[in-house]
């Protein structure tokens, strides 16, 4: 066979438009925390294609189905507020479509709401998130001392151990508010403080451990094993709160400029 | 008694190690059962990290086989990776299972599964951290304690010699029905009230010849260290115990609910087996000769396994898995036919192991219709043709070209060639003929598609004879003589400049093979070889970061003082006809004057052997000894036409 062939185009008519945009609210929770973004992304296009969504694709030998993630919590940190979008070629009932979805996904990796939606990006309208740090053998007293302490901070310079090397951080600019809770999500027994903030996203990220450091280093703050963190809200700061990507209010968090910590009611 | 989830003593821990995902357990399609409501209960330990062990279809079958009866309860675990298990035992946490996170040690079985002898020292480690004592004779305290019956299988199993006093029972072969057939009897053993203890139940599992027991079997060792008998130590149990075949794969579509893991895996698909055995006869490959007759499952069947099956999971990918998917009697009009459902649907369909003279363009199409290629690897195995009729894998070099011609003219950029070093009768010449065949490739290529863009890997690692094959009786080529082949064959592929950067060469070094090759063809003394190299810290051997040559050489040396034999003598001496090999009283159904004039043969380079699915019996002996027979199509049957096989949402 000597004869010159060119590679095959790919098959078939163009991939068909989307027609519709939804946003998909999930959790990432229990132990389904330890997984990375990226296992959270194959587990979703897994769902997708069991319950058989008619998910958009992109052209191309090797065509990706159109879900677009916002940034997630990195490996062992839970949210009850991540967002993506799919790119639809016929529409779905959001509901419907998200309990088909959510069928599919191991438990801990579960949808919580779809609506319809712009297919804007998402990162514009995620500017912010609400943490919950429980950190286990703090009394809500040395929290509160330690929050303090830190909000009095101008500044809090920390270093992280990256795959790029070490990166250095101000973990206080970009820390809205932080108060010390009583709302827990994994419960532990025994003693353990829970300290909530608001963060605004930044580039690079300040992440809850960059803030747990600067706490450590500015008020000796060492829970006895490793903090629990959650992400409860993602959005836009607004008045008196986070607004949510569709401008829904999220969070428990109020955003006063002067807030500075509550005590422990 | 319920017993406790260890997750909440293991949950703090997992901040602390790589990738804690593999852990958690959860995934879609994992069942967790109500350990009150059943009486026999499994732990199934694929002896290797999550990622490696999770898409293991052996366990993944076994698991979804106990899973579906009543009363029975079966739980995954995995190897842990040395950071946890440093963690584990900073904790005192045991080996656990990814379902319930039940300790091991509360089974009544753990059924450990090995594809490779690499994997003995993670046995240990799993052992130790479960609580149960190393030694099989040290689990019958009187105290009445009981540990669970640590049972192998897999083809490593073939010779379990090694491992043996770590064992206690080995199941030979297909592991479906020998599984709930050793659960039949547990249970009704436990029903009686237990009689005999641990010991009755294991001579009655023995006396049945569904487990292969090793301490009811004494080893006796001529002065110079070869072996001179194998016999029975009690009444009732067989001197030779036969390996188990299911006849008709139909009856057993398993994995229909594939275990979807949400870490990453080495292989993320749904797999069917589309046959099992091999018949080619290639004279290296222990898998080819244990696994024999061929036993196709049908078309309609594969069909209706990979809708379940993807319907269940969401996979992207269908694996058609066998020792040689080409060669199913129907594998054009199943890869059309899936090609056909899946059309639009994103879906690829992959063929792991392909002979390079059963590709076709049929193939090479519907494998890439989806839009999707997958890697085509081919395994010429010998560089030259004089090596290929050594080893029976008949395989010219018109059809490799061939074949090649095919998978460029379809798209592909990229092929990878797979072969051995240290071969029996190898000569330099023929590895460096490798670099000869490589460019040859890349010439073919480049002519037939008019591009420069073509490549090809040259994959090559060390041979390792092994059990219940026409090698058996080989001399290992020692890592030196395989280390300087190596070199010599990447100084050839890269002397080239017109070819050097189209092909890429893949090596691995010849130490490990030693190694494996001490466990794969060793007897019981190996087994202290083994539990010295673990207590000097041996873990993951089959991993290039874990490996140390030295420690084993080491651990050999000094376990073996005072015997006959070394390292050197389980690896590279050759074995006569009448020597008493330590597997020779299990039975892979193989007749022992065919394996010896097959291997005369190897060496003579008579007349190769064909396969008995298209040419008359060539009386290997499995058959006939095992009272099977060969099950292949044509049926003549398709998938119906025009079916969707993934569930469509609907319009709302």
């Amino acid at each position: 066979m000597a004869a010159t062939r060119t590679p095959p185009a790919p098959k078939g008519p163009p991939p068909a438009p989307a027609v519709q945009h939804l946003l998909v609210t999930y959790a990432k929770r229990g132990r389904m925390r330890f997984a990375s973004h990226r296992d959270v992304g194959r587990a979703f296009e897994r769902a997708v294609r069991q319950a058989g969504v008619p998910i958009a694709r992109s052209a191309g030998f090797n065509p990706h189905p159109k879900i677009s993630y916002a940034s997630g919590t990195q490996t062992g940190v839970a949210s009850e507020a991540e967002y993506l979008t799919l790119a639809l070629t016929v529409a779905q009932d959001p509901a419907r479509l998200g309990a088909a979805l959510d069928s599919g996904l191991p438990d801990g990796i579960d949808v919580i709401e779809v609506r319809e939606d712009s297919g804007g990006a998402l990162n514009g309208r995620l500017t912010a998130s609400e943490w919950l740090m429980e950190l286990p053998g703090i009394s809500s007293d040395a929290a509160t001392a330690a929050v303090r302490q830190f909000l009095a901070a101008a500044a809090a310079p920390v270093e992280r151990l990256t795959s790029k090397g070490v990166r250095r951080l101000d973990a206080r600019g970009v820390v809205l508010t932080m108060d010390v809770s009583l709302r827990a999500f994994t419960g532990y027994s025994g003693e353990c403080a829970i300290i909530r903030m608001v963060v605004r996203h930044s580039e690079p990220a300040v992440r809850p451990e960059d803030v747990l450091t600067a706490l450590r280093q500015i008020a000796g703050l060492v829970p006895a094993s490793a903090p629990a963190v959650t992400r409860v809200a993602q959005g836009v700061v607004g008045d008196g709160g986070l607004a949510g990507p569709v401008g829904q209010p999220v969070g428990q968090a109020a955003l006063s400029p002067t807030a500075e910590h509550k005590d422990v009611p | 008694m319920p017993v406790e989830s260890v997750f909440p003593r293991l949950e703090p821990l997992l901040p602390r190690v790589r990738k804690p995902v593999a852990y958690v357990g959860g995934e879609v399609n994992s069942v967790v059962k109500d350990w009150d409501a059943t009486d026999v209960r499994w732990a199934l330990l694929y002896p290797d990290a999550y990622e490696v062990g999770l898409p293991n279809q052996g366990v993944q079958i076994l698991y979804e086989v106990l899973n579906e009866r009543d009363g029975v309860l079966a739980e995954r675990s995995y190897s842990v990776w040395p950071d946890l298990e440093a963690l584990m035992r900073e904790h005192g946490l045991p080996q656990f299972t990814v379902d319930a996170h039940r300790p091991v040690g509360a089974f009544d079985v753990l059924g450990v599964s090995f594809s490779t002898e690499l994997g003995y020292t993670n046995l240990l480690t799993a052992l130790d951290l479960a609580g149960i004592p190393l030694y099989s004779t040290d689990r019958d305290p009187a105290g009445g304690t009981w540990y669970p019956l640590v049972i192998a299988g897999g083809h490593a199993a073939f010779n379990p010699e090694p491992i043996a006093d770590f064992l206690d029972g080995v199941v030979l072969g297909d592991g479906e029905e020998a599984v709930l057939a050793v659960t039949d009897q547990i249970r009704a053993w436990k029903d009686a009230g237990r009689p005999g203890g641990r010991d009755g139940l294991l001579a009655a599992l023995a006396s049945s010849g569904r487990l292969y027991v090793p301490r009811f079997y004494d080893v006796g060792y001529l002065p110079d260290g070869r072996i001179d008998r194998v016999t029975p130590n009690r009444r009732g149990v067989p001197p030779v115990v036969a390996k188990h075949t299911v006849m008709d794969l139909d009856e057993w579509q398993y994995p229909t609910r594939p275990i979807v893991p949400v870490a990453e895996t080495v292989h993320e698909r749904y797999s069917v087996e589309i046959f099992r055995g091999c018949t080619r006869g290639c004279r290296f490959c222990q898998a080819g000769m244990i696994t024999r007759p061929v036993r196709e499952r049908s078309i309609t069947t594969i069909g209706a396994m990979v809708e379940k099956g993807m319907t269940a999971s969401g996979f992207q990918e269908v694996g058609l898995l066998s020792l040689s998917s080409a060669d199913h009697s129907e594998i054009n009009e199943i890869a059309k036919d899936l090609a056909d459902a899946y059309e639009g649907t994103n879906t690829g369909l992959s063929l792991p192991s392909t002979r390079v003279d059963a590709f076709n363009v049929t193939l090479a199409d519907e494998l890439s219709r989806g839009g999707r290629r997958s890697g085509l690897t081919f395994a010429p195995e010998g560089g030259s043709e004089r090596m290929r009729k050594v080893i029976n894998k008949m395989v010219t070099e018109e059809d490799l070209i061939r074949t090649v011609t095919t998978a460029y003219s379809s798209g592909w950029r990229q092929v990878k060639l797979y072969f051995m070093c240290g071969l029996p009768t190898e000569t330099d010449e023929d590895v460096l003929a490798i670099a000869g065949l490589a460019r040859k490739v890349i010439q073919a290529g480049r002519e037939a598609t008019g591009r420069r863009d073509i490549r090809c890997t040259v994959s090559i690692g060390g041979f390792v004879p092994k059990p219940h094959t026409p090698f058996q009786w080989a001399a290992q080529c020692d890592h030196e003589v395989v280390d300087a082949r190596l070199r010599k064959l990447g100084a050839a592929l890269r002397s080239d400049p017109g070819y050097g950067r189209a092909i890429g060469y893949r090596y691995h070094d010849g130490q490990p093979s030693v190694v494996e090759g001490l466990l794969s063809r060793g007897d019981r003394r190996v087994g202290r070889v083994i539990l010295a190299a673990w207590q000097d810290g041996a873990r993951f051997d089959g991993w290039s970061e874990y490996f140390s040559f030295d420690r084993w050489a080491a651990c050999a040396d000094k376990a073996l003082d005072g015997e006959p034999v070394d390292l050197a003598w389980y690896t590279t001496r050759e074995r006569d006809r009448d020597e008493v090999l330590p597997w020779d009283h299990l039975d892979a159904g193989l007749d022992h004057d065919w394996l010896w004039q097959d291997w005369q043969d190897a060496l003579s380079g008579a007349a190769e052997v064909e396969d008995c699915r298209w040419t008359p019996c060539y009386d290997c002996g499995v058959c006939p000894s095992m009272g099977t027979e060969i099950q292949t199509g044509p049926t003549g049957e398709r998938l119906p036409a025009g079916t969707r096989l993934l569930p469509v949402l609907n319009v709302s």
